[in-house]
């Protein structure tokens, strides 16, 4: 049970510690390593700005909150501060002065980030280059000390609690995930308060204009996401069957890339696992994406249909000079493209001599992946799954292997 | 759009769905492809896609873009005229002539295919593409003779 | 200087006195319509010779001959003399260029004028350099003398020096330089590398380009059509609609064929014709006029005879390219570039379409796709000239559709025939009688109601009553009589007025059928007089002409010595076009497959007179033609139509000869005969062709096929039977 906030009053200040304190190479390197995780340049560095110095607008329902310096500057930043005062931050939402941070630092969820690692991250912090810069001003009209009653309400502290119900791998997922990488403060849709709707967990949130798609069972994601294609999309920006990252994500993904492998790993296992639908519900879905990728190739079929075949086969045959509607040719129902193409490319064309119906020939006015886009077009039109490969059989029949 | 017409790039203004002939004619002001029956029925329209003979009159641009287009304007001029001209001339291989930009091309693609055609090969070759004043003989003597002058022999 | 002058300085030209006017000798060829010598040569101070015609070329070569034997009289090359065709502004009216007349008629006129134009030039000269005219010759544009000074045409053209009536007589140069010699062709060039070369490809400033909806059937009418939409569609200029007739501008050609087409698929018609179920029986039902063209009361004698019935479709010119003018409206002023074949009866009618002047309209021929005779070229050219008058100022360029050209052009028309005759004993003919039915084969403009157009406009024009061409032209009875000497002959022509469907002239007219016929039966004849048919032929003929084509095909082509092979057989026959024109005589080889009806041409050899051959390789490239074109409607061709409209729309449900089907060789064997009379070529291999294919056809399989065409099914199921 996570222990409540009690009180909307201030906090008492925390003596702020005199010297540049000197830390542990290992121990800023872990440092270095959870701020990818958290991405603490993100709100704190301002566009064009010094690492960490602030500066970075952060818009809310309610004004915007400007991401503070935490260089260790003595007089602008956060040089002076003990690592109780920092702890208290990342913890509780207090300053070292001891008042009420705004929940835009998501000290919801840095609260379940372990003593070991906050006790890291300070050493990476208040290593960073000290910087000169005073912090902007809010514009938020709401008194730090209503942020007490926010707090109770709201913030639940206490670090992580591992799940036995799951292996070591994926409470690290969810450690990471909850804590340091704060992701439901995008993807979780906020209430009228401002906090996040904990019923509705990774239910998908907006951020700098942006949706941060759910990542539950509600994912909109055409091809659901796994572990696998989680992990490359978190390390690379990219994944098979997935778009590219973009927008606020884009600056995440920067720098969560630049993590372990392992802790990537482990925070793809956690995400992944939030999707619970069943596997035959997401191999549906898959499977329905994947049908319409193939569909939508098909629509550049349709330019050259436009363009060769509309003319004739867009007026049926009542019309003089018209063709059959192409939705009612056998040819696009069996299984095989083989007739089409043989069609397209040969055109129909009575016996020599003999008066008949005429169709074209088209080979040699099609290049090969014409013809492909084409037939998988028409394939479309007739409400059909696509066939396969027909691009190879394009490529035999122009050959001339049959 | 740009389109790649006898070796030079040129810019078109007609929609995209446009066949090839019209723009050939009236946009560029190439006279030789003919509009017989835009069907694909008689030929007069044939000109090169890549080296492929095609009826330009049912082959939209659209799909014609990084193809390398050639009309007769491309195989010489009055004053030069290239090798398959030289035939059509010397075997004076035309009545009203209508057809015959049409017949040049498509033995045209025949001859670059297979530079040894023989008359056989040559008759199949121009199936698609139709005279009605009877000239077929002529044709065939041009072509066989564009054949002989293109391997180099005069 | 006048003719008297003329005379008078006593050249060694062979003239007439001047007598009046009334008892002129007549004057060769067209010079009888435009006996001014300057109404066909005209010579500029700088030299440049100018020679007008008022034919057309039609690519049978007219332009390349004609300017052969104007180069050839004027002793210049043919590059220094611009010609000139028809042109209603320029040229003299010289009516259709049509009947294989043109060599006969301006080739004639040219050669007379031009002959008497260098005449005139010479004794300018004589005078100007006070030499008499013996003493001078004229060589590249220039009178030589024979002490060395030269003159130029140029410098001796002074006023109006050729603006003197053409004599009936005049002295030919015999250079043969130019006549007599295959003299390449001057419009090929162009034709083969992209140049401007026919009214397709003129292109005017600011013009437009238009297309007709026409109507689904004959006699169709225009009860509502939806214009807002098309008229709407991005680049169409105009939607014009006068009645039944409408038609749409668009600013790109392509916008214009898809807005006709839109057009096309919301107009709602109205329709009536009921076209005949069998036209043969309804042809011969029809009523008809009846004239005996020749050996008004021959009767048949006794003795063995032989009778046929021969059948002939509805079948169509079908120019590759489908019709085309331009026509510009400006300020009550047309201008129309056409390839009509008569540029001044087209002007007529459109002056009587428009209700304008004739003087206001300017009619130029540009040339065409193949001709053929009356095809949609007319028509076109009306439909040119409504378009342009709804948007004055612009030049409107209308093409015809495929489908149209096939539906509405004037067809040649179905005929019906039947021939009579009577072997004496010694297998010669006691007597020959033959029937054709036909209706007209000329229904050209003339007369505004002549125009497919005419007919669909609010207030519509009708067609004129049509008349049969009289002999010795004629026009389904061309040919109808025999050129062999049959005794107690007697022709009859059945004409038809009325036209279940549209008609006019069709290449060579009646002559293709009634030589079809006649060559069919002729060889029947001489099967039943156990007779060579070459045999039989020369038995009954005198005209030494005739028989020379006859003997010379025949031998070329090795008919004594065929030995005939299963499923092989070899025909023969002979005509003299119109009995006036050019001879051709024509064998061929066939090839017959039983089982699917096949039949293929083997060779061809073919034998002509064409009197003096200006051009000898136009004359054979319009005998292959014909030969072709011939072979294409024999094997192929018919019109299809079901109760209302005509179902043959384009190639395929029309088809005509193709590559699959030329022969192996084709022969042509040009006899020249220097001096002769010019005789129209054109149209002589057509009859003789379908004879002798049809005669080849029964020598190879046994069967006698006389209904045209022998299509493969046809063949099929006559074969099996």
């Amino acid at each position: 049970m996570l222990s409540g906030f009690s009180g909307c009053a201030a906090q008492a200040p925390i003596a702020p510690v005199a010297a540049a304190q000197t830390f542990p190479r290992e121990l800023i390197a872990k440092g270095a390593e959870l701020a990818h995780v958290g991405n603490c340049l993100g709100c704190h560095t301002g566009e064009g700005g010094k690492p960490y110095a602030g500066g970075t607008p952060i818009a809310t329902p309610f004004g915007t909150i400007y991401g503070t310096n935490i260089t260790p500057d003595p007089d602008t930043g956060i040089g002076g501060w003990p690592l109780e005062a920092f702890t208290r931050a990342m913890r509780e939402g207090v300053d070292r002065g001891g008042h009420h941070l705004y929940p835009a630092f998501p000290y919801d969820h840095f609260t379940k980030v372990s003593d070991d690692d906050i006790a890291a991250l300070y050493a990476f912090i208040l290593t960073r280059e000290p910087v000169n810069q005073e912090n902007r001003r809010n514009t938020v009209p709401i008194p730090r000390p209503f942020l007490g009653l926010w707090k109770s309400r709201y913030l639940k502290t206490g670090v992580y609690r591992p799940d036995a119900g799951h292996d070591a791998q994926w409470n690290r997922g969810a450690y990471l995930v909850q804590g340091l990488g704060h992701c439901g403060a995008c993807h979780t849709p906020r209430n009228t308060a401002g906090a996040e709707k904990r019923d509705a967990a990774f239910s998908g949130g907006e951020v700098e204009g942006w949706h941060a798609p759910a990542l539950n069972a509600a994912s909109p994601s055409p091809v659901p996401w796994t572990p696998e294609t989680l992990h490359t999309y978190l390390r690379t920006g990219i994944a098979e069957l997935h778009a590219v990252t973009a927008g606020p994500m884009a600056e995440v993904v920067h720098d969560l890339s630049q993590a372990s492998d392992a802790d990537i790993a482990a925070i793809a296992r956690y995400i992944a696992s939030l999707d619970t639908r069943s596997e035959a519900d997401r191999a549906r879905a898959r499977d329905a994406a994947l049908e319409r990728a193939r569909t939508a190739l098909a629509m550049r079929g349709q330019a050259v249909y436009d363009g060769a075949c509309a003319d004739c086969h867009n007026r049926g045959r009542g019309e003089q000079g018209g063709a059959l509607p192409l939705p009612l040719g056998t040819a696009l129902t069996i299984p095989t493209p083989r007739n089409l193409i043989h069609i397209i490319r040969d055109g129909i064309v009575p016996p020599d001599g003999e008066r008949g119906a005429w169709m074209p020939a088209f080979k040699g006015m099609l290049t090969d992946e014409q013809l492909t886009d084409l037939v998988s077009y028409l394939r479309a039109l007739a409400g059909r799954p696509a066939w396969t490969d027909v691009a190879g059989e394009v490529r035999k029949i122009s050959r001339g292997d049959q | 759009m740009k389109l790649d017409v006898n070796g030079r790039a040129v810019e078109v203004t007609a929609e995209p769905t446009t066949p090839l002939l019209y723009v050939l004619r009236d946009e560029l002001g190439l006279n030789a492809a003919k509009f017989g029956c835009g069907l694909g029925q008689c030929g007069a329209c044939t000109v090169l896609a890549d080296g492929e003979a095609i009826f330009s009159c049912l082959t939209p641009i659209s799909v014609l873009q990084g193809r390398r287009i050639r009309t007769v304007e491309g195989l010489g001029t009055a004053d030069k005229p290239g090798p398959m001209q030289r035939a059509f001339i010397d075997m004076q291989a035309a009545q009203c002539g209508y057809c015959i930009p049409g017949m040049m091309m498509r033995a045209q693609a025949l001859l670059e295919r297979k530079a040894d055609a023989s008359e056989e090969d040559i008759r199949g070759a121009l199936q698609p593409n139709l005279c009605r004043c009877g000239t077929h003989m002529r044709i065939v003597r041009a072509a066989v003779r564009a054949g002989e002058l293109m391997r180099g022999k005069s | 200087m006048n003719r008297r002058e003329f005379i008078a300085t006593g050249g060694a030209l062979i003239v007439s006195f001047a007598l009046p006017a009334r008892a002129q000798q007549k004057l060769p060829g067209s010079l009888e319509k435009a006996p001014m010598i300057d109404s066909w040569i005209r010579v500029a101070a700088d030299g440049r010779i100018t020679v007008f015609t008022g034919k057309a070329e039609l690519g049978q070569g007219l332009k390349t001959a004609l300017l052969q034997i104007a180069a050839d009289q004027l002793a210049v090359d043919m590059k220094a003399i611009e010609l000139v065709t028809a042109d209603t502004a320029l040229t003299p009216n010289e009516g259709y260029t049509a009947g294989s007349n043109s060599m006969k008629d301006s080739g004639t006129a040219i050669l007379n004028a031009a002959a008497q134009a260098r005449e005139i030039l010479l004794s300018q000269a004589a005078k100007q350099l006070d030499l008499p005219v013996e003493k001078l010759s004229v060589q590249n544009g220039q009178v030589l003398a024979s002490d060395g000074r030269r003159v130029g045409y140029g410098a001796l053209v002074q006023g109006e020096l050729l603006h003197v009536r053409a004599a009936p007589e005049s002295r030919l140069r015999r250079s043969h330089t130019l006549i007599g010699t295959p003299v390449q062709r001057v419009d090929i060039p162009a034709k083969v590398t992209g140049g401007v070369a026919y009214v397709h490809d003129l292109r005017l400033p600011d013009m437009v380009h238009a297309r007709v909806v026409r109507p689904p059937s004959y006699g169709a009418t225009l009860k509502s059509v939806e214009r807002e939409p098309v008229a709407n569609m991005a680049g169409v200029v105009k939607i014009v609609r006068d009645g039944s007739f409408l038609g749409v501008i668009a600013a790109r050609e392509w916008t214009a064929v898809q807005a006709m087409r839109a057009l096309r698929a919301r107009a709602v018609w109205e329709e009536q014709r009921k076209l005949p179920r069998d036209i043969y029986a309804t042809l011969a039902a029809l009523p008809s006029q009846d004239t005996v063209i020749a050996g008004a009361d021959a009767a048949l004698p006794t003795g063995h005879v032989i009778e046929a019935a021969y059948t002939r479709p509805y079948q169509i010119h079908g120019a590759i390219g489908p019709a085309c003018a331009v026509g510009r409206y400006e300020n009550g002023a047309l201008t129309i570039w056409t390839h009509s074949q008569g540029v001044y009866p087209l002007r007529g009618a459109l002056a009587e379409l428009m209700a304008m002047p004739p003087e206001r309209i300017h009619c130029i021929h540009m040339e065409g796709s193949g001709c053929y005779g009356h095809n949609a070229a007319d028509d076109v050219a009306a439909d040119a000239a409504l378009l342009a008058r709804a948007l004055p100022g612009k030049p409107v360029r209308v093409q015809w559709m495929r489908e149209d050209e096939h539906a509405w052009e004037p067809f040649g028309p179905a005929m019906l025939s039947k021939a009579r005759a009577a072997l004496d004993a010694a297998g010669n003919v006691s007597g020959f009688q033959y029937e054709v039915w036909s209706n007209t084969h000329s229904s050209r403009p003339g007369k505004a109601g002549e125009l497919a157009a005419s007919w669909s406009l609010q207030k519509p024009f009708q067609p004129s009553p049509p008349r049969p061409i009289p002999q010795p032209e004629g026009g389904g009875d061309r040919n109808a009589i025999p050129l062999y000497k049959f005794p107690a002959t007697r022709v009859t022509h059945h004409f038809i007025p009325e036209m279940p469907l549209r008609v006019s002239a069709l290449r060579a007219l009646g002559a293709y059928m009634n030589i079809f016929s006649l060559e069919s039966f002729v060889d029947e004849l001489a099967a039943a007089a156990n007779a060579d048919p070459v045999d039989f032929r020369l038995r009954h003929l005198d005209d030494p002409r005739a028989r020379a084509v006859i003997e010379f095909a025949a031998e070329r082509f090795g008919w004594r010595t065929y030995a005939k092979r299963n499923g092989r057989g070899r025909g023969f026959a002979f005509a003299r076009y119109k009995n006036l024109a050019a001879y051709a005589a024509i064998a061929m080889e066939v090839d017959v497959e039983r089982d699917t009806g096949e039949l293929r041409v083997l060779r061809v050899v073919a034998a002509v007179d064409s009197g003096e051959a200006v051009n000898p390789d136009g004359i054979r490239n319009q005998i292959e033609g014909g030969i072709m074109q011939s072979l294409s409607w024999t094997t192929f061709e018919a019109v299809m139509y079901d109760d209302k409209r005509i179902t043959s729309r384009d190639w395929g449900t029309y088809p005509i000869l193709r590559f699959s089907h030329v022969p192996q060789t084709v022969e042509v064997h040009v006899i020249d005969r220097p001096g002769e009379h010019f005789l129209g070529t054109g149209e002589a291999a057509q009859g003789p062709t379908a004879g002798a294919l049809a005669n080849a056809l029964a020598h190879a399989t046994g069967v006698r096929v006389r209904e045209l065409p022998f299509s493969p099914r046809r063949l099929k199921q006559l074969l099996a039977a």
